[in-house]
């Protein structure tokens, strides 16, 4: 039987194209999800995450490969006799029906005793916040209302696991933070997986145990969010996951330091502590995340990059500032907001000198392609 | 600029709007049935028109209270209505059956044979009533396609009394309202939200407990819609009776038609069309009641 709840076994996918031809949106996929875990699937559009996510609910037939929930092989079910609930995109209520009805559908189908259904879907709607309103209509409900009663529809029939799929996307900024930290809490409470899909790298980051980063059908990595976003394995990923600063060129060995040289002439200086260490001349990216520039003087100890600034935006926690070197090659740092002073005479000079720390520099393997499609 | 006068303006602008429409109504379809109903408490003429004294009994030689003196009740006219109603109904039961499941079939083509079929649907409305029925005839009659076919089949051995049956006007009648009630049941389908068949499915319910629980419930005002669209007009209707009911197959149209035209009676026809009006007034009440209840969402008559 094993530990894990789900496990996908070399899922594969292709959709019909209208215009003739196919797409893969599975590439063989291998997925083990821990029990418990709180595991997020995060891509960009068409990266295969929704049907990754339909895979497990029974809403898409692979083409090959094996899905089992709790050991069992469920490949052939559909969706109704998989032990799997959904919240789904737009929450998906019965319009026609009150909160209450809409919560205790699932019990209803199985044909729960009455009182043990009613007592279940107050329960349900008490645990998100909703107690009380079994009679209102789904449509006199605010937006993180709806998503509320989608939540406690979902998990009333107590199931293995939890499907959401970009339940949070239509809610305003601060209402989806909350629903983001209650979602972790349900999780936790509740004791089951949650599969969570979204394009949301932010959200991603905050809520997942594990975080899945997909791409064009395969999944780039998968790992704790802390892992992801320090140590991405690609130049996808550390695109797709936060800003970053790219630098792709030769690698050489410099003292204990790799010196990475661009085409257009800097030396990005990386310590290379732990992960992948390039051997001399081979092609590597550096990666530096905007955080970890900091402004410098002239005198400066350590490496630096000159850069010309074109904007600086102040966003309430820290400085965004944009610029490029003198060879146009694009730079973002950020610097707190606490350096307000050197910020300022350096958004008068028009120029700055970014200083970082060679071990926080990331080296990938990668030579910038999965960069460049992503650009394209 | 002052509320009042905006207010002022709102109104006015109201009343163009409305207004033609309005006064058209007002003169073109009240006024007729005031006067038609003033008509059917008057006593019917000796040769042709009528009398200006109440007399309900024109309402009782169909109810059952006639005035032996002039007239006797004759419970013909209530078989008429009864089967009048008996064929409406089954008209409406035999479209909705052709329309409901074909509106999802339809709403799930591409784009572009969805408009196809959508233009076969209404295609009907191109060719003359008149010239599509008597196509009926051509094709129930005793030596028409129907029974070449069946006698060429050796499936009988002499033609069946095919026309001049209910069950030719039942033909006729759904092959004539058919579009009727496509267009309510279809605009309901289609905005059908397939998300909530995927939910419901999610939550455990098999394709049966999903239709019946979500599907139909969502569709319903289509349904409701196109069943009363269908019905008010094969209750009255008087063509498809007239040419393939011929003499043996009369239906309250054909009845009302006959008290003004042949038998010159008009308050007679005059209380039998208002009674015809009464059911189906009291059929829409009960529609309305039933929207109501629905709340706010559900469609008008469309």
């Amino acid at each position: 039987m094993g530990t894990h709840i789900v496990q996908l076994e070399r899922a594969t996918k292709a959709f019909a194209l209208p215009e003739g031809g196919t797409i893969t949106a599975l590439h063989g996929i291998d997925l083990d999800v821990e029990r418990n875990e709180f595991l997020t699937l995060l891509g960009p559009s068409g990266c295969g995450k929704t049907t990754l996510l339909h895979a497990i609910s029974g809403f898409v037939q692979l083409d090959a490969g094996k899905v089992r929930i709790d050991g069992d092989d469920v490949s052939d079910r559909p969706p109704h006799r998989r032990p799997v609930n959904t919240v789904f995109q737009n929450y998906a209520l019965f319009p026609h029906m009150n909160v209450g009805n809409n919560v205790g559908y699932a019990l209803d189908i199985a044909g729960t005793e009455r009182k043990e259904r009613n007592q279940r879907v107050g329960a349900a709607l008490e645990l998100v916040g909703l107690a009380g309103l079994e009679n209102r209509l789904p449509r006199q409900l605010s937006g993180g209302q709806q998503q509320r009663v989608a939540l406690a529809r979902a998990i009333i029939a107590r199931p293995k696991l939890l499907l959401l799929d970009e339940p949070l996307s239509a809610l305003d900024r601060n209402l989806r933070q909350a629903m983001q930290i209650e979602l972790k809490t349900l999780q936790a409470e509740l004791g089951i997986s949650f599969i969570f899909v979204t394009h949301d790298q932010e959200e991603a980051l905050t809520m997942s145990d594990r975080l899945a980063v997909l791409n064009k059908g395969v999944i780039q990595q998968i790992d704790t969010s802390r892992t992801v976003y320090d140590r991405p394995t690609n130049a996808f990923v550390a695109s797709f996951i936060g800003a970053s600063n790219l630098f792709e060129g030769t690698a050489a060995r410099s003292g204990g330091n790799t010196l990475i040289a661009t085409a257009d002439g800097l030396r990005i200086e990386a310590a290379c502590s732990g992960g992948w260490k390039p051997g001399d001349g081979a092609a590597a990216t550096a990666l530096i995340r905007p955080e970890q520039f900091s402004l410098v003087g002239p005198g400066a100890k350590g490496p630096t990059i000159g850069i010309d600034i074109e904007q600086v935006v102040f966003t309430g926690l820290n400085f965004q500032i944009h610029g490029h070197t003198p060879s146009g090659r694009r730079i973002v740092a950020i610097i707190a907001a606490v350096r307000q002073a050197d910020v300022a005479s350096a958004e008068a000079d028009g120029k700055a000198r970014l200083g970082y720390d060679p071990a926080a520099v990331h080296l990938l393997p990668d030579d910038g392609t999965a960069a460049a499609e992503m650009a394209a | 600029m002052s509320t009042s006068t905006l207010r002022g303006r709102r109104r006015s602008q109201l009343g163009i709007l409305l207004g033609p429409a309005s006064a058209f109504l007002a003169i073109f379809f009240l006024c007729p049935l005031l006067i038609m109903l003033v008509y059917s408490f008057l006593e019917p003429g000796l040769y042709g028109g009528a009398e200006w004294a109440f007399y309900p009994d024109n309402y009782g030689r169909i109810l059952g209270f006639a005035n032996p003196e002039f007239e006797d009740y004759d419970p013909v006219y209530i078989s008429i209505f009864l089967r009048s109603l008996k064929i409406a109904l089954i008209t409406v039961a035999a479209t909705l059956l052709v329309c409901y499941p074909a509106a999802f079939q339809i709403s799930r083509l591409p784009d572009r044979w969805k408009n196809f079929a959508l233009f076969l649907i209404t295609l009907p409305f191109f060719a003359s009533l008149i010239v599509r029925l008597f196509i009926w005839v051509l094709i129930l009659k005793k030596t028409g396609f129907a029974n070449m076919v069946l006698a060429g089949l050796h499936i009988v051995s002499h033609p069946l009394e095919l026309i001049y049956t209910e069950g030719a006007i039942i033909v006729g009648m759904v092959y004539v309202f058919i579009p009727f009630m496509f267009l309510p049941v279809y605009a309901s389908v289609e905005k059908l939200d397939w998300s909530l068949v995927r939910a419901s499915q999610d939550l455990g319910a098999n394709g049966f407990q999903t239709f019946w629980r979500v599907i139909f419930p969502l569709t319903l005002p289509g349904v409701v819609g196109g069943s009363i669209i269908v019905f008010i007009p094969a209750l009255g209707n008087f063509i498809v009776p007239a040419v393939l009911g011929g003499a043996k197959v009369m239906m309250l149209g054909n009845l009302i038609e006959q008290q003004f035209l042949g038998a010159r009676n008009w308050p007679f026809g005059a209380a039998l069309a208002m009674l015809v009006m009464a059911a189906v007034l009291a059929i829409l009440f009960f529609y309305i009641r039933f929207e109501a209840r629905r709340g706010d969402d559900a469609p008008v008559l469309r």
